[in-house]
């Protein structure tokens, strides 16, 4: 009897994933870019009374909120906040986590224990509670969103540089460096640091993803951006109390972001076989 | 194993202390007045100040700080200044139903991520294996607040089996034992199954790759040798040795659940900590925000701490290393 799973090294998702994921990023990129040229329309142009809440029609191809507003219109202006608070904060947070997990891996000792202590005590508080708190402490918009979200996410990347950047400083090439008399920092900024990139950029991807989904859950609180500002979470907030009669409102907003989200998270996995160095060789000779 | 476990449980403490501070600060520095949250618009600018000197809130804020810990240690956690009741009441009444929520949640998931990962692992490469991939990918990409409104307007109303939100019915004080814990899952439902869907896949992909290498290692091959059948290699064999680890760590989960309880408890309007949390926050409630965050804190604490006790349990290696390292 043929064995019914073989057992090999774990399946790739293979190239279609990264150019699927790379499409639909590069296609909300382009949305985005150009939204005040493909909206139908001006999106806080309220309509005539009598066009509240109106089904989908080749008029509004995804219908009218309750202000009369388009919703395709305002589905497109959308695209700009969550494009830019995901890319931002996602900025922010791994910048911020490449700088403590660099620190602490090619820092001395004392260094490495306070830093990664802090990156433990800030991984031990729920984020969600942490967001919110820290949102609240200040007058909601989209640049204080965007820098709780990015100074609430960097953990998981510092860990993962420090990690990288341990096993990186047991390598040959870095030991020459030391062995030049090279400062520790030198070592860690010009000859480690460039070597992290591939961690850092699926890193970046996969991060990116999370920031969108969480400053659209600031703005569906009414937290986030605020009006005038077109963004998808408010957009679903705003169709909440009329789900059951107007579904169209809350519905698209929620399925532009989980696109996004989906080419976010397909591009990560797809670069990470691509570039991890632990893969690399299996990659390479296939 | 008791130095370590000493050690371990100080830190902890340690944490919870930092976090409580720092709470502590952010809160009472953010310009919104509770005293016009708690009274209303523009109160008379005298009862505003009566009300802050009862409050204490017109002391220094290293004062406040210092009576706040001499009453916790008395176990008084205050009263809350939006709802006139005793925090540990508010707080006391939250913890069942959140706990209640999560728990079913985080099994149901993991019996989810059980089947995903055997389907996609033993179908590698063929349709099983992308489908059950895309499906969860998807799940997993939507945002759980999104994905709770369309399970509402897709079985609450689309379909009418069940409700659309709330811990129970209005009448359901009323019902029998048995009718009332129907009453009760019916409107657990949608919210566990908000979180399941929409965090399986994470877990998922964790079990199959530690499911493929499984199936890699020496014992699994001694035992196809021995003439295992396939079936029973896979569920007997392979899978409780993938699985171990993910049980292990499930303390490690806790800080994602609680995240994902705040986002169902404010869609289903769920009367748990999450809710009890927003809600306090909006309203500069200081002992309720202080009392949720210290809590959910604690438990996130004792999640991590039961996970280090399993792993160090399961595995011997673990022991032999640094018994700092935490």
């Amino acid at each position: 009897m043929t064995a019914l799973f073989a057992p090999t090294r774990p399946g790739r998702p293979g190239r279609a994933a990264l150019w699927a994921g790379a499409a639909l990023l590069a296609a909300a990129t382009l949305v985005a870019l150009l939204a005040p040229w493909l909206a139908p329309g001006d999106p806080a142009a309220l309509g005539p009374e009598g066009a509240r809440l109106l089904a989908p029609s080749p008029q509004h191809p995804l219908g009218t909120d309750q202000l009369s507003r388009d919703v395709l219109a305002r589905l497109l202006h959308g695209s700009r906040v969550s494009l830019l608070a995901g890319w931002l904060s996602a900025f922010v947070a791994v910048g911020l986590g490449v700088a403590v997990g660099l620190g602490a891996g090619s820092g001395p000792r004392w260094l490495d224990r306070a830093l990664m202590t802090v990156t433990d005590a800030c991984l031990a508080f729920p984020r969600v509670f942490l967001l919110l708190l820290l949102v609240s402490v200040a007058r909601p918009g989209l640049v204080l969103t965007m820098l709780v979200i990015g100074l609430t996410g960097w953990m998981g990347v510092a860990r993962l540089v420090r990690a990288e950047t341990l096993s990186l400083r047991e390598r040959e090439f870095v030991a020459a460096a030391r062995g030049l008399g090279l400062s520790p920092w030198r070592v860690g900024l010009r000859h480690i640091l460039p070597s992290l990139w591939p961690t850092v950029i699926v890193a970046a991807t996969l991060r990116v993803g999370s920031a969108i989904l969480a400053e659209s859950f600031l703005s569906f609180l009414g937290l986030g951006a605020q009006e005038p500002v077109v963004s998808w979470g408010a957009m679903i907030q705003a169709g909440r109390p009329v789900l059951l009669d107007a579904w169209w409102v809350a519905t698209f907003p929620g399925l532009a972001l989980a696109l996004v989200v989906v080419g976010c998270n397909l591009l990560g996995d797809g670069l990470r076989e691509r570039l991890d160095p632990r893969r690399g060789a299996v990659t390479r000779d296939e | 194993m008791i130095p370590w476990l000493a050690r371990r449980l100080l830190w902890s403490l340690l944490m919870l202390a930092l976090l409580a501070t720092i709470v502590f600060v952010v809160v009472r520095l953010a310009p919104g007045d509770p005293v016009a949250a708690a009274v209303g618009e523009a109160p008379d600018a005298r009862d505003g100040q009566l009300l802050r000197e009862r409050l204490g809130l017109d002391r220094p804020l290293a004062v406040q700080y210092l009576r706040w810990v001499g009453q916790c240690a008395h176990g008084d956690w205050g009263h809350s200044w939006r709802q006139h009741r005793p925090v540990a009441d508010v707080v006391g009444e939250a913890i069942g139903p959140t706990l209640l929520v999560t728990v079913t949640a985080y099994v149901l998931q993991l019996v989810m991520a059980i089947g995903a990962a055997v389907a996609m692992a033993t179908r590698r490469g063929r349709a099983p294996d992308h489908l059950v991939g895309g499906v969860g990918l998807a799940f997993q990409s939507m945002p759980g607040y999104w994905l709770g409104l369309m399970l509402i307007l897709l079985f609450g109303r689309g379909l009418g089996w069940l409700p659309s939100g709330g811990f129970g019915s209005a009448g359901a004080a009323d019902l029998s034992g048995g009718a009332r814990l129907v009453d009760l899952l019916r409107h657990l439902a949608l919210p566990v199954a908000t979180l399941a869907l929409g965090s399986f896949m994470a877990t998922a992909r964790y079990v199959r790759a530690a499911l493929d290498e499984a199936l890699g290692q020496e014992f699994i091959l001694a035992a196809r040798a021995r003439g295992v059948p396939e079936r029973r290699l896979l569920w007997r064999h392979a899978l409780p040795h993938a699985l171990l680890p993910v049980v292990t760590l499930a303390g490690l989960h806790l800080p994602h659940l609680f995240g994902g309880a705040v986002v169902v408890e404010t869609v289903f309007g769920w009367p748990g900590l999450g809710r009890v949390a927003v809600e306090a926050i909006a309203a500069r409630d200081y002992p309720v925000i202080m009392a949720t965050t210290l809590l959910a804190g604690a438990l996130v604490t004792l999640g991590s701490l039961l996970a280090d006790l399993g792993y160090r349990r399961v595995d011997p290696r673990v022991r032999l290393g640094d018994p700092g390292a935490t």
